[in-house]
């Protein structure tokens, strides 16, 4: 009788997580419609930190970094960085981070754009899509769990599915705190 | 058949009952064929079956079952199915050699000199090109809205850009899929001008009840005019205010996926916007292309369409109202 509720009560979890994976945010709402000029790349800000942005409805949203995978060649990423290998731009499928793997560095580096050819997108990109972007650029390198990263492409395959792809071990993965000022 | 599209209120202009053009009446014979049959036979049974139940109403519950006993009956009972298997089998094949021959008409469509208008389905509009061999750069791209001129054999050239989608105007000819990466080949003929309704008909996500096209068939004369005045680059703006509406547009989010030919937007994920304000609708079909409808559009797609690739846009009032000024310019 106890083990077949315990049973009962995993099922029960196991489906939920099923249900959030496929939940779509269409309207994000203002939150997400708004154009910001990058994020704030530590925790000191002036008058007050920002409230962070929930990044967990992307990336724990199957839908959404599959809508990320459809804006990279939608926008023209696969132009420079080809369908994460890398062209005339770097690879994003391998553990070589320029510009730091965490979900808030790479919302920078697309709407600030780098050096050497990469192209800012401020102003031009809603808020809540740079966010899909960036949970598909992770998911390439195996960064998001396999329940949400795409298992298929529109197109025949060049490389294995993101869903199984090994995860790749970024030098910055495990980030030391700041150091606050101590008053 | 053609008396139930004269109903009022019936939508003449998206019905296979009200033919516009020879493959479609092709069709609509078939259909009326096979319609005037099975409704008869249909008929006859019903009337046999209420004539004996009446007949013997009173009978049925007391006296048992009559069995045939003479050799005379039971041969008539033979006959009489017999001659009913006989006509069921003769009138299938009826319906059958219709069928075969109409699709080997629609197949033998007159194709020379035909119009070729490329279709690409799209999650959840249709892209129209009209390809221009000879001089590529007078190829005219549009959305939504086919133009072709009557009596011209038209050749559709359609693929899919996503998913499997289906073109289908029932006025003028029957059902074609769109599938990704395979290019398929439909000719058609509109007769009668008019602005006849179609839409998408295979399921292809949460929109697929909103991707719906029109076919405008008009004089050669118009179409020709149509046809040069969309080979033009859009406009220039020329007031203030619309000039402002254009860089509004070419700084905001609006340049990543459409395109305005004579300006530097130039992207093909969304539709082709250089003569948006000679379209009647937008959004495939869903709302009346009115100034109200556009701004609502930009600044929240997904509150009218949800799902639709059309992001919502956070402009300012002022902006916006240059930015729909300059639109309207679009023509």
């Amino acid at each position: 009788m106890k083990f077949s509720r315990l049973t009962f009560a995993i099922l029960v979890l196991l489906l939920q997580a099923g249900c959030k994976r496929e939940q779509r945010v269409l309207d994000p709402g203002s939150a997400g419609t708004q154009i910001a000029d990058g994020t704030a790349l530590n925790e000191v800000h002036a008058g007050g930190s920002l409230p962070a942005p929930d990044i967990s409805q992307y990336e724990g949203s199957a839908y959404a970094v599959s809508e990320g995978k459809r804006l990279y060649s939608a926008y023209n990423c696969v132009g420079c960085h080809a369908q994460g290998g890398g062209a005339i731009g770097p690879a994003l499928m391998d553990s070589t981070w320029l510009y730091g793997s965490q979900p808030q560095q790479i919302f920078s580096d697309i709407v600030q754009g780098r050096p050497n050819g990469m192209p800012s997108f401020g102003g031009k990109i809603p808020d809540y899509q740079v966010w899909e972007l960036v949970a598909y650029v992770r998911s390439m390198s195996g960064q998001l769990p396999s329940d949400v990263a795409p298992s298929r492409s529109d197109q025949m395959p060049v490389a294995k599915a993101e869903q199984a792809r090994q995860k790749e071990h970024p030098s910055d993965e495990n980030q030391q705190p700041i150091q606050k000022a101590k008053p | 058949m053609s008396l139930l599209a004269a109903i009022p209120g019936f939508p003449s202009n998206q019905t296979s009952l009200n033919p516009a053009g020879p493959a479609a009446a092709h069709i609509e014979h078939t259909f009326a064929l096979i319609f005037w049959i099975t409704a008869t036979v249909y008929f006859i049974t019903l009337a046999v079956l209420m004539y004996f139940v009446w007949s013997r109403r009173w009978t049925l519950a007391l006296a048992p079952i009559p069995q045939p006993t003479s050799d005379a009956s039971d041969r008539l009972a033979t006959r009489a199915v017999a001659a009913a298997v006989a006509v069921t089998v003769l009138l299938l094949f009826v319906m059958l050699i219709s069928s075969f021959v109409t699709s080997h008409r629609l197949g033998k469509m007159n194709d020379q000199q035909a119009l070729t208008i490329n279709v690409y389905g799209h999650q959840w509009w249709w892209e129209i090109q009209y390809p221009n061999e000879a001089e590529p750069y007078r190829m005219v791209t549009t959305a939504n809205e086919i133009h072709v001129p009557i009596g011209t054999p038209i050749r559709i050239h359609g693929t899919s850009r996503d998913v499997i989608h289906s073109f289908w105007a029932p006025n003028i000819q029957g059902k074609r899929d769109l599938l990704p990466g395979y290019n398929t080949d439909v000719l058609m003929q509109v007769d009668k001008a008019g602005r006849w309704r179609g839409q998408c008909a295979e399921y292809c996500g949460m929109q697929h009840a909103h991707m719906s096209f029109y076919i405008v068939a008009e004089p050669q004369q118009d179409f020709d005019n149509w046809m040069s005045a969309q080979m033009q680059p859009s406009v220039v703006p020329g007031n203030i205010q619309a000039m402002h509406g254009q860089q509004v547009f070419l700084s905001h989010a609006c340049v990543l996926c459409h395109t305005i030919r004579g300006t530097t937007a130039g992207s093909h994920v969304g539709p082709d916007l250089t003569h948006l304000a000679s379209r009647s609708t937008i959004a495939a079909g869903m709302l009346p292309n009115t100034v109200g409808n556009l701004g609502g559009w930009i600044l929240n797609a997904q509150a009218l369409k949800p799902g639709s690739r059309m992001p919502p846009n956070q402009i300012s009032g002022p902006d916006l109202q240059d930015l729909l000024a300059y639109l309207e310019t679009l023509k």
